[in-house]
């Protein structure tokens, strides 16, 4: 059976982030003979929007606009009802990241519609579309399947493959937008993430636990994923000590990551954390205690004082990398 | 201030699932007030505490859920309602739209809620609420204060913070940082077991279990594949630097 399809696209800045492009390939693979179009919405995003195409998009809709310089959930939400009014999908998809888990449900609400959250996978069996996601943090997964007219799903980054850019561009659209008042307003923004890279999208995560000591003990672990162009990351441990910001928590309560190596330095491995990042690709464990059940999970485990090994491995790392 | 907090009953994070027959098993587990709710709960009671008022807390579930309300009542919220009622146990459709009904006959400033639960993890029950309910949300939320008929708050981005005004009513769903969840006192154990918990079933709501009816259905439940374990790392700390770096390039091709 062939679908529509339509991706909403996921912005850094005016620059796509990649999960945009892991989601039309999903959105390419369900369409089966249907149309798959983009939806971007955002200030002065329009000269990008064409490139899309290289990515499966045969049309891209286009709300540009100063009213969407920051997020503001009635004025994307009146976009997106827009682009789904012109495009008239069976499914949307989103990304799981902080707009598009909370632009899913508003469209569901006004949709009556089933949603899927933080799919990791998306496969069509029987002409159905089986979207696979974690309960419990990941300590268990649930095969999914949505039987409203529109289904709506945030794709998790990391997760579904990319197609490569073929180069082709896209029709772009601007749509009309009837805007209103919205019942929110951003007072101001603080720019605080430390590294510049978002952890849940993040290919290497540096985190550190109760053993990292002190705020201060974060230094080395910054360093490191510096030189590897990382994200920091922080156990439950760790920020309930003050070490570290509650924004960088990974675990069941905090972010679920999947990044391709999570270097896990002084922490010991609780059940909460190991829901948040056990389905790592690679996941390398540094701790002081043997018996740390982090080791249990991790491919690679050294046996050491994270204050030895993780300058070591900065500039190791540093020279390897070099080479 | 009339304050509502959406809550629900989880398992306990340090939980092991395992599952009976494709389906997780409730068995030996430890039930607990979903941690982002208790972070809800708290923050309704201080502002209580500050503006006055009354705090309602609303669940749907099965009938353990009285423990969780009773947590929350003990904590110091004032009353309950429990939708008790097998067909309102759905999917998050089922239950904001339960939620709406319920909510749609009171009289209230903000709703709180948390921002998942740390089972089903979706975090869509709140923001489908609101827009039930015509009403604006923030989530995410770890700081709120209130300026006359508008609330300011702060809410986690991605790791940066935006500060957001909104007119009340309003919904906020809460993360972590918002605030250090309370222990019931003695007292407060004592006094939550005599305040009241009204009960409700979808027909005293006027809804029909097919109005309802989920909208996603589970097609197979499954554990991850158990990690075969790793390797540890052996000698000085140099070589087992370089050996690392080895391994991540060419076993791994992560580096």
């Amino acid at each position: 059976m062939s679908r529509n399809v339509l991706v909403v696209a996921d912005l850094r800045g005016s620059q796509f982030r990649n999960v945009t492009y892991e989601a039309l390939g999903a959105a390419t693979k369900m369409a089966e003979g249907g149309q798959v179009a983009a939806l971007v919405i955002g200030f002065g995003v329009t000269d990008n929007a064409k490139m899309l195409g290289g990515y499966g998009a045969e049309q891209v809709y286009v709300a540009d606009g100063e009213a969407y310089e920051n997020y503001v959930p009635d004025h994307y939400l009146a976009a997106l009802k827009a682009g789904v009014e012109e495009f008239q999908p069976q499914v949307v998809l989103l990304a799981h990241s902080a707009i598009g888990r909370d632009l899913g449900p508003m469209l569901a609400a006004h949709q009556k519609a089933g949603q899927a959250s933080d799919v990791v996978n998306i496969e069509v069996v029987d002409g159905d579309v089986i979207y696979t996601r974690p309960i419990y943090a990941g300590k268990a997964f649930t095969k999914v399947k949505i039987t409203s007219a529109l289904a709506i799903a945030t794709v998790r980054p990391n997760n579904l493959a990319a197609p490569e850019n073929n180069g082709a561009e896209a029709s772009v659209i601007a749509l009309n937008v009837n805007l209103g008042t919205a019942r929110t307003s951003v007072r101001e923004l603080v720019k605080k993430a430390a590294t510049g890279v978002d952890l849940t999208e993040a290919k290497i995560i540096v985190s550190g636990g109760r053993g990292v000591k002190s705020a201060d003990g974060f230094k080395p672990l910054a360093d490191l994923a510096g030189v590897l162009g990382a994200a920091v990351g922080a156990s439950r441990g760790a920020c309930d000590a003050g070490y570290a910001d509650y924004s960088l928590q990974i675990g069941q309560t905090g972010k679920v990551v999947t990044p391709d190596l999570y270097i896990a330095c002084g922490i010991s491995g609780a059940i909460q954390h190991l829901a948040g990042m056990s389905n790592s690709k690679v996941i390398v464990a540094i701790n002081k205690d043997p018996e740390a059940p982090i080791f249990k999970v991790a491919d690679y485990g050294i046996v050491a004082d994270l204050f030895d090994v993780v300058p070591a491995l900065t500039s190791a790392t540093q020279k390897f990398l070099a080479e | 201030m009339n304050i509502l907090v959406c809550i629900k009953q989880t398992f306990d994070t340090e939980a092991k699932i395992t599952l009976d027959n494709g389906l997780v098993k409730e068995d030996g587990v430890q039930f607990v007030l979903n941690p982002y709710d208790e972070y809800a709960v708290e923050e309704a009671i201080s502002l209580k505490e500050k503006h006055d008022g009354t705090v309602t807390v609303i669940t749907v579930g099965p009938a353990r859920s009285e423990e969780a309300i009773r947590t929350a009542l003990a904590m110091g919220a004032d009353e309950a309602i429990h939708v008790e009622d097998e067909a309102a146990f759905g999917d998050e459709f089922t239950a904001s739209e339960v939620l709406a009904k319920v909510i749609q006959g009171l009289t209230y400033d903000l709703i709180l809620a948390g921002n998942q639960a740390v089972d089903d993890g979706s975090g869509q029950v709140a923001a489908r609420l609101a827009e039930l309910l015509g009403i604006p949300h923030v989530a995410t939320v770890v700081k709120v204060e209130v300026e006359g008929d508008a609330v300011v708050v702060h809410r986690d981005a991605e790791g940066d913070t935006e500060v957001i005004s909104a007119k009340m009513p309003v919904l906020l769903t809460a993360q972590q940082g918002l605030n250090e969840p309370r222990y019931p006192s003695l007292l407060g154990i004592r006094k939550a077991s005599k305040k009241p918990i009204e009960k409700k079933t979808l027909a005293d709501l006027g809804l029909n279990p097919t109005d309802v009816a989920s909208q996603v259905m589970v097609v197979e439940t499954y554990l991850p594949a158990a990690k075969s374990s790793g390797r540890i790392l052996e000698g000085e700390t140099a070589a087992r630097v370089q050996e690392l770096l080895q391994e991540l390039r060419q076993t791994s091709k992560v580096l």
